[in-house]
């Protein structure tokens, strides 16, 4: 599939905002995040930018963005328009938890609660869009939903703890539960692609045809001398070895440094943790975008069997 | 709604006779005249005398080589939504604008709430769905739902432009609801099967599979094949052509 950088953009940052936002609840409820208000401006800022900047960058991807109020419309049957109702809907108790904590210096446990719960519900949305597809094996897959779960609350806790850092505020046990969520990404990263590698692609040109039963299909001759839109959208494909290089810098750079940065911090000397916190969360996006790119240009569609693909 | 209908009472589709379609893109061309005029007009063209050409079309005609070698074959094979039964396309639409109605069984766009998002011709195996670039809206076939009601149009033209276009008659429309109909027989005589049935999307439109070859490789036992060389009688005059042969071929 093509790598639309819209989309990397968008999936990237609001994940990394929704968790973001279950983070801020979290820590608020276990009374680890005292209700101050210039943390509060900028962390909720933070979240809120992060997601209002996806949410803008995903318009772009449209052909009609001023027609998008009606993506609101069909949440009886489709991912993409459940993800637009929650998103909108987790801004109410996101929106009046922030103006709590920044106006009034307090906390509502039930606004966090909510909170944690639509922003829960909204990246489930998210990953569904694509795990529903049963044309793009890759996606199909029952680990791309938990995948974007676990990435948004990892991503989410990396930039919660440089807050944490700049409010010199306790991190040990915060730095535990993100250095287990960024390991656990990796563990389930690791086994969606040792599991895409291995599956069975049993989509050819012979059974997409209907023609295999009189012997190999090939494709002849193309119905169009350049790319249409199907080849352009759908018929992306990215070499196995550039695509081995990407996942181990989605890997290593993306998920594991933070979680070593993490592990340091908790022994650094004062005043290092911060630009430890700072290192983390730059080498988290770097890697976690380049987890998306792939995500995306690693995906087959089955169409390609028609336009001479062997399998898909 | 982009909720499928329980069920519907025609199943207008198309069957597509794979045994003497010849290529010729006659109906492609035909199509694209009819519907950049038509329901979804226009189907735009990007740099159409350009360098990289490309445009919207909502039927395309590929080739296949079957088989190896001598007994190969080619098979021409026009692909274009089939209306299907139970179609992702129309249930991942966020907006509406994709939905399948429950008169006809024709999955429609409707081109003026549709925002672009691209997500139902992801949905689609058959890559049926072709975004317009200009006009920032999907488009796909139409089954030329603005022809086949049509009474401002003579009756014989009342039919999908594509099937109206065939030069070969490759091409049948009807409803394959119906078991009686033209179209459901034709498909149970001649074998008509469904494109990518594990899909369970439940396509509505059938390919009719090419008839067994007939050429002399497959030529069946009661005619004798001619034989490839004459046998030798061994008489003089042969074994002096032969010699002569030899000499004027060094
Ligand atoms: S062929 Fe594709 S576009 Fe047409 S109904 Fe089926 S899934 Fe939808
Ligand atoms: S591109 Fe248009 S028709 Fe297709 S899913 Fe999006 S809004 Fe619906």
């Amino acid at each position: 599939m093509h790598p639309a950088y819209s989309v990397i953009l968008f999936t990237t940052m609001s994940g990394a905002g929704y968790g973001l936002l279950i983070w801020l609840s979290a820590l608020g409820l276990a009374g680890a995040l005292p209700p101050t208000r210039t943390l509060g401006f900028f962390a909720f800022g933070l979240a809120f930018a992060l997601i209002g900047g996806g949410l803008m960058s995903s318009t772009a991807h449209l052909g009609r963005p001023e027609r998008a109020w009606r993506a609101f419309s069909q949440w009886r049957s489709s991912w993409l328009s459940r993800e637009g109702v929650l998103a909108v809907a987790s801004f109410v108790p996101a929106g009046l938890l922030a103006i709590n904590w920044i106006f009034y210096e307090s906390f509502s446990p039930a606004l966090a609660w909510a909170t944690i719960a639509l922003s829960l519900a909204t990246v489930y949305a998210t990953g569904m869009i694509y795990q529903s597809l049963p044309t793009i094996r890759a996606w199909h897959n029952p680990l791309v939903t938990p995948i974007y779960l676990v990435l948004a609350i990892a991503t989410g806790g990396v930039i919660a703890l440089f807050f944490l850092r700049a409010a010199e505020l306790q991190a040990a046990r915060p730095s535990l539960v993100a250095i287990a969520m960024l390991l656990a990404a990796a563990a389930l990263k690791w086994s969606y692609w040792t599991g895409i590698d291995s599956a069975q692609r049993t989509y050819t040109a012979g059974a997409a045809t209907g023609l295999g039963q009189f012997g190999k299909v090939r494709m002849l001759i193309s119905p169009h001398s350049t790319a249409n839109y199907v080849m352009r959208e759908m018929g992306y494909s990215v070499g196995r070895r550039h695509a081995n290089k990407l996942r181990r810098t989605a890997l290593w750079v993306g998920l594991i440094a933070p979680a070593l940065l993490t592990a340091l911090s908790l022994y650094a000397p004062a005043g290092t943790e911060i630009a430890l916190a700072l290192l983390a969360v730059a080498a988290m996006a770097f890697g976690i975008i380049t987890e998306r790119w792939l995500f995306f240009a690693e995906a087959e569609h089955v169409v390609n069997v028609y336009y001479g693909a062997e399998a898909a | 709604m982009t909720s499928l209908p329980q069920s519907t009472d025609k199943k207008l589709g198309l069957v597509i006779d794979l045994d003497t379609c010849v290529g010729c893109q006659a109906c492609a061309t035909s199509c694209k005249e009819w519907n950049t005029g038509g329901y979804s007009a226009p189907l735009s063209d990007i740099q159409p005398y350009g360098v990289d050409p490309q445009g919207t079309w909502l039927n395309r005609i590929h080739s296949y080589e079957i088989g190896e070698g001598s007994t190969s074959r080619t098979v021409h094979f026009p692909r274009s939504c089939l209306h299907c039964e139970t179609p992702a396309c129309v249930t991942v639409c966020p907006t509406g604008a994709s939905y399948k109605r429950a008169e006809d069984g024709i999955v429609l766009v409707n081109p003026d709430t549709c925002i672009g998002c691209k997500l139902c011709s992801w949905a689609c195996p058959y890559g049926a769905r072709e975004y317009d670039y200009a006009e920032g809206v999907m488009r796909k076939c139409t089954l030329c739902v603005d022809r086949i009601y049509n009474e401002h149009i003579p009756e014989e033209d009342r039919i999908p432009a594509c099937v109206r276009a065939c030069p070969t008659g490759a091409r049948h429309y009807g409803d394959l609801g119906d078991s009686e109909s033209k179209v459901s027989k034709l498909v149970a005589e001649r074998g008509g099967y469904a494109l990518l049935p594990e899909m369970d999307y439940k396509p509505v439109n059938r390919y009719l599979p090419p008839r067994p070859r007939r050429d002399s490789n497959t030529a069946s036992s009661d005619t004798p094949r001619p034989a490839e060389k004459p046998v030798s009688t061994g008489a003089a005059i042969e074994r002096l052509f032969k010699f002569a042969d030899k000499i004027l071929s060094r």
